[in-house]
């Protein structure tokens, strides 16, 4: 860092410009070397250096939206981590759940959080949820140089909308992919290795204008049915008390479950199949 | 413009000058009560702000020429957003940023043909009244470290002198704004026809006010308007009941209006921003206090 964060000298003169209020274009006017997609791209492939997030599971109900993530983080056929956390509130209306490449998605979302709050502080308003959704699009188009070295990160974006027309769901749900397209999703959406199992889970179990802790089984279900075909995704793990993370977002904001509001989900969840001799 | 002029007299005329700017405008009162910091200002309009958030812990209060301040909040914002992305959330303090205020207004002063005509106060709430900071700030770049309250623009003089009368460590809300709006009323020209019938305390609707509360978890700046500032003004002259604004950090909003910002809306329908208050880690909207840093992972 110079010298001006040191506090020794006073802002340097772009930091008195009033141009703009999005904290990403500032850090690229004074300090660019800050910002994911700015870096060097790597030459050869790095597919089994990194490790990867996976599952991530959004679906909309009559209050608002959920969005859970299993746990586990791969590194090639290597389990590199049991605890990640891959499901974020970006602000107090909206969670980002990430897969793919994880050092450079958790970077993303932190900055995406600034990014926000930072437009809150200096306009003295909230982006509308397409604004936001748009944004993180901008993020993500600017690592498609490394996504094509294996370094892809795809996020899920789930907000509850204030603006929401009458009678028009307030939860929306918005998918990504490397290149930085951005598409709404009616209903459910899923992403990462697990997706598809977990997608078709939620074709079965997922109706319009679920109650919410009907939505949250189908949640977590999907989930636990993506870990049982999808061997980078984990599912509950009651012996290291570890389950999926959850988030709603609602009227009253964004708020992650309390573990033991999904523990007792999953365990109903594989009571019943266990009730099933094993067809489950 | 002389062909030479002797140093003092440029920076006595400069000086002067922008007293003189400062002086025309309306007081602002920065004031620490129990639970954190309270900024009062005189400003009758809703939109154009002289009071803002920095960053989670602290704020910031300004008098003067409105797009000079705003320009250096703005710089301030930048700075603490930066500095937090770059180390850590909490290695942001209002020290750093009252620092760089300093040097920048100081070499204004100096260099500039013009000089800023503005004082500022950053503010920063700590865990405990002993920790709180208030740092006022001149157009000449000297910084001061002030304990209790700070006070600045028109008649500072006179509001600084009716506070200290009145003013005691460890006030409730209620009774910090009681005692500010007074002795920011005793010298507004809005109420200097007092006697002759006319209002003698500024309304809600002439007021800005703002808290830095230190219960909040995470941001811990909120603007008191609307119903809940109506309230604490009326509960002045009552009991001081307990008032929407104080049970503010147990729940959430239930309807949000649309297009509210959280925490610029009423302040009867909280906003989550800074995360509800827990019942343990992640339960709140925002990753855990402890992790320490915006979107942190383990």
């Amino acid at each position: 860092m110079s010298e001006w964060s040191t506090g020794r000298s006073g802002f340097p003169p772009a930091y008195l410009d009033r141009v703009g209020s999005s904290f990403t274009d500032f850090l690229s006017v004074t300090a660019p070397d800050l910002l994911p997609g700015r870096r060097p791209v790597p030459q050869l492939p790095v597919h089994d250096l990194a490790p990867h997030g996976t599952t991530i599971v959004a679906a909309t109900y009559g209050g608002g939206v959920l969005m859970g993530g299993d746990r586990r983080a791969t590194m090639g056929n290597m389990i590199s981590s049991r605890d990640i956390e891959k499901v974020y509130p970006a602000d107090s209306y909206s969670v980002i759940g990430i897969a793919g490449a994880a050092g450079i998605a958790i970077e993303m979302v932190r900055l995406y959080q600034v990014e926000l709050e930072h437009y809150e502080k200096i306009e003295g308003l909230t982006l509308s949820l397409d604004g936001k959704a748009n944004r993180l699009a901008q993020m993500i188009r600017g690592n498609l140089g490394a996504a094509l070295q294996g370094l892809a990160v795809v996020p899920l974006f789930a907000g509850f909308d204030l603006d929401a027309a009458e009678g028009a769901s307030p939860g929306r749900i918005f998918s990504y992919d490397v290149t930085g397209g951005n598409y709404e999703e009616r209903g459910y959406a899923t992403v990462g290795s697990g997706s598809l199992f977990a997608r078709n889970s939620l074709k079965k179990t997922w109706r319009p204008g679920l109650a919410g802790d009907a939505a949250l089984r189908t949640v977590v279900e999907a989930l636990y049915d993506a870990a049982d075909d999808d061997s980078a995704t984990g599912g509950p793990d009651p012996v290291r008390r570890l389950y999926p993370i959850v988030y709603r977002v609602d009227a009253e904001g964004a708020v992650r479950l309390v573990d033991d509001e999904v523990a007792a989900v999953a365990r109903t969840i594989t009571d019943e199949r266990t009730a099933a001799e094993g067809q489950g | 413009m002389p062909f030479y002029a002797s140093p003092e007299q440029l920076m006595r005329d400069k000086s002067e000058y922008a007293r003189k700017g400062i002086s025309r405008g309306r007081s602002v009162a920065v004031v620490t009560y129990a639970d954190g910091v309270l900024f009062i200002a005189e400003n009758p309009s809703p939109t154009l702000h002289k009071v803002g958030e920095l960053y989670d812990r602290i704020g910031f209060a300004a008098v003067g020429r409105y797009s000079e301040f705003e320009s250096l909040r703005v710089a301030g914002v930048r700075l603490a957003d930066v500095r937090g992305y770059s180390y850590n959330r909490r290695d942001v303090t209002g020290r750093v940023i009252a620092n760089a205020y300093a040097q920048t207004l100081g070499a204004i002063f100096t260099e500039q043909m013009k000089p800023y005509e503005v004082e500022l106060c950053v503010a920063e709430v700590g865990d405990s009244p002993e920790t709180d900071q208030l740092y006022r700030l001149t157009f000449d770049g000297s910084v001061v470290d002030e304990p209790d309250f700070v006070v600045m623009g028109g008649q500072a003089e006179a509001v600084t002198g009716h506070l200290r009368e009145n003013y005691t460590q460890g006030m409730g809300l209620a009774e910090a704004l009681r005692v500010g709006v007074r002795a920011l009323s005793a010298v507004s020209p809005v109420t200097a026809g007092a006697g002759n019938g006319g209002q003698s305390q500024l309304t809600a609707a002439q007021l800005e006010v703002a808290v830095l509360d230190r219960r909040r978890p995470k941001r811990a700046f909120r603007r008191v308007v609307g119903a809940a500032l109506g309230s604490l003004l009326d509960g002045g002259s009552g009991t001081g009941a307990p008032v929407a604004q104080t049970a503010a950090p147990h729940h959430a909003p239930t309807h949000p209006q649309p297009g509210t910002p959280p925490g610029l809306g009423s302040p009867d329908e909280p906003d989550t921003a800074g995360g509800s208050e827990g019942t343990g880690e992640g339960s709140g909207p925002q990753p855990a206090a402890d992790d320490g840093e915006g979107g942190g992972t383990r």
